[in-house]
């Protein structure tokens, strides 16, 4: 292994906390010795596209000067990243686009300023898939990020940057977003913990927009408690953002009660054996260890049917293009961002703006998302909407209430559902990059909580022969995260063994 | 099952998307596209009768902001990340995005 720290050996949010809280390090201690770790081994990884030494010194030496008036504040003097598509003001956040190259937001993302104001530190924005479209950061402008348990593995994507920082010790927690398995499939890649909250808990402004109704932010983490920790921190109603829930915000961390008792895992059997999900033999029996581990915890685990999962790819794959294709029409050369340099006279087809608009979108977008522009605007053009998008969106309507009946509390409904995070582990780099289809296929297990919009946890679950970490995959009602958290947080102790 | 995609069907909704493909991107984008396209044919035997179509995770409801007048920011912070963004308002294009000529 290529210096991946284990979980258990690592300093966690909540040590740090305690220990910057009782005065027993400085922030500023704790903060310069993480941007050492990253001056002295981002090399290997590629996981940051911009670290901001002097901003985080500066801002741990104020965490110090307030320790005592802000002693209650939860991430009292963590140092945290945050992935390039969320907006941090007056910093670069380019979402990893050529489009973007120079930008620099007038404005905080919520959670950026949630982060702030509970004392984390934020030491640099990491690297990402394009507009954090892809699965495994090799669509970057920076280059790929590489996985610090094999360096010619992708570290999945598109939060690929975020979970090798992680992992690799270079942050104790990491914030990421999650679109179509982008915080918890880079965690199973990287054996560590990730969670998608759910649609509408954490407040979406300022993350730069690829599908509006699947986006959503969150935690990857070494620990559940962390997870539990960050969320607490980030959930909340926010005016600026319509989608996010006036809801009371559970006391995540209080419900990590360390068993399971009480709690039925469903387990949908027959999405497992569906031939195009192509599941790994060991990511299978790891599975099978995993349900063993819940049931000690104190789990009930039943059979669980969701007969239109199998569909949750194509699904995906028409509708998150859709709403991309509608999203990135804001970059146009015009506003922020880079603009091509303008030709004589236009081609011939349109007017000189025209003729900009076109070439600034063309050289300052990547492959990957080209292709998903024009899968979009061709899936909502006239005369194939129907057939494609309305369609799609028919089969979403039909998964989600899959999920409704499987988590019926009025009939025996369970309360978790458990599966894989990805069909097999991490990839090696350039293994799909001229095939986007089987790049798409390994999402099949994570794309569904997006269309739903239920939130859902990728937590570690051995690694296989090769020492290749396997991630277990955890969804739960809708605004169930604590009840989500505490399955996850029993199965992550059951598998540590008695302390 | 529509016809395979084709590259002119390509062209077309690159200048929907407002791409200016290269041909060498014509050539990558028409196989790969068509392929995505005919897995997703396999959403055409799904029996969706009754399925809702219009169904959002954040549900219908629709909350609306006070209708009152708040800040919003300055003309030369909007400016500041334009590529041809004039902040200087006492030139006679000063406080615009600038942008090429709007007719052909």
């Amino acid at each position: 292994m290529a210096g991946a720290a284990r979980p258990a050996d690592a300093e966690t949010a909540s040590s740090i906390r305690d220990a910057v809280r009782s005065g027993h390090r400085s922030a500023v201690e704790v903060c310069r010795h993480y941007l050492e770790r990253i001056a002295e081994d981002d090399g290997r990884w590629n996981a940051f596209t911009a670290v901001f030494r002097d901003e985080a010194l500066a801002r741990a030496a104020e965490v110090d000067r307030h320790r005592n008036e802000w002693r209650d504040r939860p991430l009292l003097g963590v140092p945290i990243t945050v992935k390039d598509v969320i907006c941090t003001r007056g910093q670069p956040t380019t979402a990893a686009s050529r489009i973007l190259a120079g930008f620099r937001p007038p404005y905080n993302a919520t959670v950026a300023a949630r982060l702030r104001e509970a004392g984390a530190i934020v030491v640099g924005k990491t690297n990402c898939d394009e507009f954090a479209m892809g699965s495994s950061t090799e669509h970057s402008a920076y280059g790929p990020s590489r996985n610090p348990w094999d360096p010619e593995r992708t570290p999945g994507g598109s939060s690929g940057g975020a979970a090798a920082a992680v992992a690799a010790g270079l942050a104790p927690v990491a914030i990421g977003s999650d679109t179509g398995g982008s915080i918890r499939q880079p965690a199973a890649f990287c054996g560590i913990a990730g969670l998608k909250p759910t649609y509408g808990r954490v407040s979406r402004y300022g993350l730069l927009a690829f599908a509006s109704s699947l986006d959503q932010i969150g935690p990857l983490a070494r620990t559940v408690a962390d997870t539990a920790l960050v969320l607490g921190v980030l959930a909340g109603h926010d005016p600026h953002d319509a989608t996010s829930v006036d809801a009371p915000v559970d006391d995540y961390t209080a419900a990590l009660s360390g068993d399971a008792a009480g709690l039925r895992v469903g387990v949908p059997r027959a999405l497992l054996g569906y031939g195009d999900a192509g599941i790994d033999s060991e990511v299978l029996a790891a599975f099978d260890k995993a349900l063993v581990a819940l049931a000690a915890a104190g789990a009930l685990v039943v059979d669980v049917e969701l007969p239109h999962a199998e569909h949750a790819v194509p699904v995906y794959y028409l509708v998150a293009p859709a709403e991309a294709s509608s999203n990135l029409a804001r970059y146009d050369g015009v506003r922020y961002g880079a603009r091509a340099a303008a030709a004589e006279g236009g081609d011939g087809a349109g007017s000189p703006l025209a003729a900009m608009y076109d070439r600034t979108r063309d050289a300052g977008f990547g492959a990957e998302v080209k292709r998903r522009i024009m899968l979009g605007t061709y899936a909502l053009s006239a005369g194939y909407y129907d057939a494609y998008y309305r369609r799609a969106q028919r089969v979403r309507s039909l998964i989600r209430r899959d999920y409704d009946r499987a988590f019926d509390t009025a009939g025996p409904g369970v309360d978790v559902i458990a599966m894989p995070t990805t069909p097999a582990p991490a990839f090696r780099l350039g293994e799909h990059l001229q095939d986007p289809l089987a790049m798409y296929l390994g999402d099949v297990f994570t794309v569904s909580a997006n269309l739903t919009g239920l939130p859902a946890i990728s937590v570690p679950a051995g690694f296989t022969a090769a020492r290749l970490p396997i991630g277990l995959q955890l969804v739960g009602r809708a605004f169930g995260e604590a009840t989500l958290l505490r399955l996850a947080h029993a199965y992550e102790r059951v598998q540590e063994g008695p302390a | 099952m529509p016809d395979r995609l084709t590259r002119a069907d390509v062209e077309r909704i690159a200048a929907l998307a407002h791409l200016d493909l290269t041909p060498e991107e014509v050539d990558l984008f028409t196989p790969q596209l068509a392929d995505i396209l005919e897995y997703a044919e396999r959403l055409q035997g799904v029996d969706v009768s009754g399925a809702d179509e219009s169904w959002h995770p954040g549900g219908a409801d629709c909350p609306r902001r006070p209708d009152s007048v708040r800040p919003s920011l300055a003309r030369d912070q909007t400016l500041a990340n334009a590529p041809d963004g004039v902040a200087d308002r006492t030139s006679e294009t000063g406080g615009f995005f600038r942008v090429p000529r709007v007719l052909g």
